[in-house]
């Protein structure tokens, strides 16, 4: 029942030390290093199984997106959105991006988890050349990019 | 005298609790040899079980678990999407080597029931002769931690017996985990006691200060247990009644709900979740 470090190693080694008397050394990796080892494969897994799932375009900064989402709220009515990403957080399972969209002419901005199940699709309409990673800037413009 | 004094005192309280024991045992059912012939005892387990719930809630209901548990590792958080999009905060707790049971301690040996159950695996020159003399005693590897269990039966429990985390939890099972939290130094009475801040401008000089601790001549003195700055955290705490999300069987790694105590890598030990009524006796 071990998570951490090689379980079938430490086994065989038990084994080959109860058969022969001299104890052989057994590794012991540092608790710290083999924890984030394990969070990185369960999050690389989790991507991946996402991954599978659906076809998830590369959304960088700039991009006007097209999404079709679920709203939990709004009795799990598919509703589609478009707007400019202006802000993409990387976190492996956590990615998140922040869209803005003009509503009745105020500015919307919402933040989308990337690997969300609530987002049905996803399509990249238009890519604007931008030379920043945050677009903060577009809160300030009155016609943002368009 | 004092030779006297302390050769009677560590002979009657064993003496007297015994007896206490097997007088308890005759007003309930009177079964008093029971305890005297362990051989009697188990044949007699299915009418004695009942009989022994009604002991320990005499004796000890505050530090019993509603089941075995076992020691784990904290591993870190991460997300978890529901199907339906929720997000879920999941902390994962992984399991090094180890979760052997070392000894059954049973009413007949030692007054009480629980399962002392090892875990993590060190090299043999870590742990002290006396720890290794325990641990060889019934042939188990050398381990770090030794930690009880305490049970109303300790029956189908025997020494150098492997614990499997995929068969005492389950998905939605709830569970209590406890651990040392993290350190945080000396604090004051606002992080420590969640006091209340006093106005920090207005000609006010009192701004983070604690304030009255107590009226004047009468009582003359701060009562005992007042809340004041002091060392905060590094304490142990049971969070209770958390919800596992997913069992890894492959990584052997438990997903629960929430947070749990501690930095990556502290230790934690997880038992089922104690509801009274339900899986603890009431009082």
């Amino acid at each position: 029942m071990t998570t951490l470090g090689h379980p079938e190693k430490t086994d065989s080694l038990d084994e080959s030390s109860s058969v022969s008397d001299v104890p052989l050394r057994i590794k012991f990796k540092r608790p710290d290093k083999t924890a984030r080892h394990i969070m990185q494969i369960l999050d690389k897994e989790a991507v991946e199984e996402v991954r599978e799932q659906r076809e998830i375009p590369d959304i960088q900064p700039g991009y006007i997106v097209q999404l079709k989402v679920v709203v939990p709220e709004n009795k799990r009515r598919l509703s589609t959105l478009k707007g400019i990403v202006i802000a993409r957080r990387n976190a492996g399972l956590h990615t998140t991006f922040r869209m803005r969209r003009m509503v009745a002419g105020v500015g919307v901005e919402s933040v989308f988890p990337l690997y969300s199940p609530n987002i049905k699709e996803m399509k990249v309409i238009d890519k604007r050349k931008v030379r920043r990673a945050k677009l903060y800037y577009l809160r300030d413009r009155m016609n943002a990019l368009k | 005298m004092a030779l006297l004094f302390s050769q009677p005192y560590p002979c009657p309280p064993p003496l007297s609790s015994s007896s206490s024991c097997c007088r308890r045992n005759t007003t309930t059912l009177l079964l008093s040899s029971s305890f005297l012939q362990p051989i009697r005892a188990h044949q007699l387990v299915a009418p004695l079980r009942k009989n022994a719930i009604n002991i320990n809630m005499v004796v000890v209901s505050m530090s019993l678990e509603a089941g075995i548990g076992v020691m784990g590792t904290k591993l870190g958080m991460m997300t978890y999407f529901e199907p339906d999009g929720k997000v879920v905060p999941v902390t994962v707790v992984g399991f090094r080597e180890g979760n052997i049971v070392t000894q059954v301690k049973s009413e007949a040996t030692d007054g009480y029931n629980a399962v002392q159950v090892g875990y993590r695996r060190v090299r043999d020159k870590k742990l002290t002769k006396p720890e290794l003399g325990h641990l060889n005693k019934i042939g188990a590897i050398p381990m770090r931690h030794l930690q009880e269990f305490r049970l109303v039966s300790v029956d189908g429990f025997l020494p150098n017996q492997r614990l499997s985390v995929d068969d005492l939890f389950k998905e939605g099972d709830l569970i209590d985990v406890s651990g040392t939290t993290i350190g945080k130094g000396f604090q004051g009475g606002i992080k420590r006691h969640n006091f209340k801040r006093g106005p920090m401008t207005h000609g006010s000089k009192s701004h983070r200060a604690l304030g009255s601790i107590g009226a004047g001549t009468t009582p003359g003195r701060v009562y005992k247990g007042k809340k004041m700055p002091g060392r905060m955290g590094g304490t142990k705490t049971k969070i209770r009644k958390l919800k596992i999300v997913k069992v890894d069987n492959q990584l052997r790694v438990l997903m629960i709900k929430g947070a749990l105590p501690g930095k990556p890598g502290n230790l934690l030990r997880i038992t089922p979740a104690k509801i009274v009524g339900k899986n603890i006796p009431k009082n």
